[in-house]
């Protein structure tokens, strides 16, 4: 009984070993890929960065008050008056858009009779 | 194990047969066994200290030798405990109160040179030379040839010059990475900003600091990892800022002014919305500070808030309110201002002669020093001098600058009768333009002080309280009546009901001994809407002079009214302020009945 109780712990720490030795490497392998990631987000942040800093260097009140000069004819601008201000009421409700037509009606002149050519 | 018997029956039988005593073989066998049984205890005793002894070796030796694997080894950044993000670890970006960028980071790479591994230093020398014009070829070559083992040749470079240096070839030349602060928005808020620079450099990384304005006030906070790229969100409107700094620098040359600074302020929350000094510069390239002469011409210098300057007749209202809080007048009240008020050896003068007596309003509206001396006699120095310190005129502004604390106001060595006299119309004492924007908003928005900020602000915190609220609506209407009836009539803004009053200060001499005559720092303190006012505008002109007429024209309604004036026009749709104009009638169906 107690022999079998040895061979029955010796296989129990040969087991636990096995399994030791597995968590490890898989612990291994996801700090490794941790550290892939962290490096990923990384260069990630510094890629945003450097897009958010270009974003903001061509948004740059100078540049857009230039754009805005060059292009002043162009698009119809005019200058920011206390008049431009609008009330509500001056606004039109949204005209309801038209219901799709279900039964059309055909009439004589709709009909292409191939006499002419169509221009 | 066999247990030998204490009396072996056959050797007693014999020790009887032989008349001998039996105990003796029993104390001798019960001798011998007590022997064994010690031999065999001190045995399994010195096992065991033996084997504990060999436990406390290995744990010794473990300990120790830990400790010399962590004393000898590099440091190493631990991976698998991740409190906190561990890639920002950069210098946070500051923002504007809309979230816009008013400073971020770039990574860039400096170069430096290894001249002992370089092959062709001539070559090295020339291509350098060539992509850096402002390096010299013959002090290159001399470096690269000479004894050194180590040089920086360019802290940061860009990317295209770095691709030029790679194709140099040289083995020599070697690129560090290098973070860069980017101000992309160029020399606006200019002065707020600050600037950044190299602390500690090495190879690796180098350290960024600030080295004036926000950057140098919140450098601890911008480098604290903990806020994990939290970026510091000012008060500024990146819009508006540029806005008032393009129409002040416009207003500056047209009024041929050396200098000028302007500060918009919420009036309820002391935040600044924008901030302008000119002449101005570029943080990305910051100048350096001048080494001889005057300070206040550099322009790194902030006239806004290390500019202290007497502001003249704008120093006005705070005479009036204090007076009417104290009960002494009323708006309607008739000041004697026959002139010229004659103090000991001084005489007080007014711009015209305003005949015998004012009103109050008028005493605002025509702006007389007489009449506002006269105001400040009845208050008198000590109630003068506490309501100038609780608005905070006498002590450095609390704004969240490095340089703050240089603006400290510049006070009367005594605070006699005649100071209290001159200063109730703004002569000496000398104040910066924020010192007047925070005292302006304190009164006018209906008595509460408030603390200058640079950061924004959620929400109103409540301060004390320094006029009450009708004084403080009375003082509103004096302002309005100033820009429609007064000295700022170019002030009137078509939309915004504008309220302000003006301030011509002659300049005192540098040298001591005096004022200039033709040199003015011209001032308009201004709030808007005056019925419900939103916001403080400050401009403040040095040196200006209107040459359109046929004498040059230095006073505030002729030279800082019309730029704040063109200033309230752009910003005051920017900041969200409708304007309360007469709408033209929309076509539309009348109803009408008959």
């Amino acid at each position: 009984m107690r022999g079998f109780l040895y061979v029955l712990a010796a296989l129990g720490v040969m087991g636990m070993a096995f399994w030791a030795y597995q968590e490890n490497y898989k612990t291994q392998a996801a700090i490794k890929d941790v550290r892939d990631l962290h490096a990923q987000i990384g260069a990630a942040h510094e890629r945003l960065g450097m897009l958010r800093a270009e974003w903001a260097y061509l948004n740059r009140p100078d540049r857009l008050a230039d754009l805005a000069d060059l292009n002043y004819d162009r698009l119809g601008l005019l200058p920011l008056m206390p008049d431009a201000f609008g009330q509500v009421d001056q606004i039109i409700y949204p005209i309801p858009p038209i219901l799709p037509i279900t039964d059309p009606i055909e009439l004589s002149n709709d009909v292409y009779r191939g006499t002419e050519e169509p221009l | 194990m066999t247990r030998t018997p204490l009396r072996p029956l056959a050797r007693i039988l014999k020790a009887r047969a032989r008349g001998e005593n039996p105990d003796v073989i029993e104390a001798e066998n019960l001798r011998l066994r007590h022997e064994a049984i010690q031999d065999k205890v001190r045995q399994r005793a010195e096992g065991r200290l033996l084997v504990l002894g060999l436990a406390f070796f290995c744990a010794f030796a473990a300990i120790g030798g830990r400790m010399g694997v962590l004393a000898s080894s590099v440091p190493e950044e631990p991976r698998t405990t991740t409190v906190g993000n561990p890639i920002i670890g950069q210098r946070a970006d500051i923002v504007d109160r809309n979230g816009r960028i008013l400073a971020t980071n770039l990574a860039t790479h400096s170069l430096f040179a290894h001249p002992q591994d370089m092959i062709d230093p001539a070559n090295a020398a020339r291509g350098l030379a060539a992509i850096f014009p402002e390096l010299d070829e013959a002090q290159l070559l001399a470096d690269f040839t000479g004894a050194r083992r180590f040089l920086w040749i360019r802290r940061q470079i860009s990317p295209e010059q770095m691709q030029a240096v790679h194709d140099i070839g040289s083995p020599g030349l070697l690129f560090g990475p290098r973070e860069m602060r980017l101000y992309p928005n160029g020399p606006i808020a200019a002065h707020i900003l600050g600037g950044a620079s190299y602390g500690r450099e090495g190879v690796a990384s180098a350290e960024v600091i600030g080295v004036a304005g926000v950057e140098r006030e919140f450098d601890a906070f911008l480098r604290d990892p903990a806020n994990e790229g939290a970026p510091l969100e000012l008060s500024l409107d990146l819009t508006v800022q540029a806005a008032a700094e393009q129409v002040l620098s416009g207003g500056m040359s047209l009024m041929n002014a050396k200098g000028a600074a302007s500060v918009l302020m919420d009036i309820h929350t002391g935040e600044i919305i924008s901030m302008v000094s000119l002449p101005d510069f570029d943080p990305n390239n910051r100048p350096r500070v001048l080494l001889t002469g005057d300070q206040s011409d550099s322009p790194l210098f902030n006239r806004a808030v290390q500019g202290v300057y007497e502001l003249g007749s704008t120093f006005k209202i705070f005479a009036v309110a204090q007076a009417m809080e104290l009960g002494l007048i009323n708006s309607d009240t008739m000041i004697d201002t026959q002139g010229p008020l004659t103090w000991g050896r001084f005489r007080i003068r007014d711009f015209h002669d305003y005949g015998a007596q004012l009103s109050t309003t008028d005493v605002i509206v025509k702006s007389s020093n007489i009449g506002t001396a006269r105001i400040a006699m009845q208050v008198g120095a000590d109630r003068q001098q506490a309501f100038l310190g609780a608005l905070g005129f006498l002590k450095a502004t609390p704004v969240e600058l490095s340089e703050a604390p240089s603006g400290a106001p510049l006070l009367p060595r005594n605070w006699s009768e005649i100071s209290t006299m001159t200063i109730s119309y703004g002569h000496g004492l000398s104040t910066s333009p924020l010192h007047l924007a925070t005292g302006y908003a304190s009164v006018l928005n209906g008595g509460i002080r408030v603390e200058p900020t640079l950061l924004r602000q959620h929400g109103i915190t409540p301060g004390p309280r320094v006029v009450r609220a009708d004084v403080s609506a009375q003082v509103r209407q004096m302002l309005r009546a100033v820009v429609v009836r007064g000295t700022a009539s170019f002030g009137e803004v078509p939309g915004y009901a504008v309220g302000g009053k003006t301030g011509t200060a002659d300049k005192p001499r540098e040298n001591g001994g005096g004022y200039y005559d033709d040199k003015v720092i011209a001032t308009f303190a201004s709030i808007f809407p005056a019925d419900d006012p939103k916001y403080v505008l400050i401009v403040t002109l040095d040196e200006p002079s209107e040459n359109s007429g046929t004498e040059p024209r230095r006073t505030a309604g002729w030279t800082a009214v019309p730029v704040a004036a063109e200033m309230i026009r752009r910003v005051a749709p920017l900041l969200g302020l409708r304007p309360q104009v007469d709408m033209v009638q929309s076509v539309g169906v009348t109803l009408t009945s008959n």
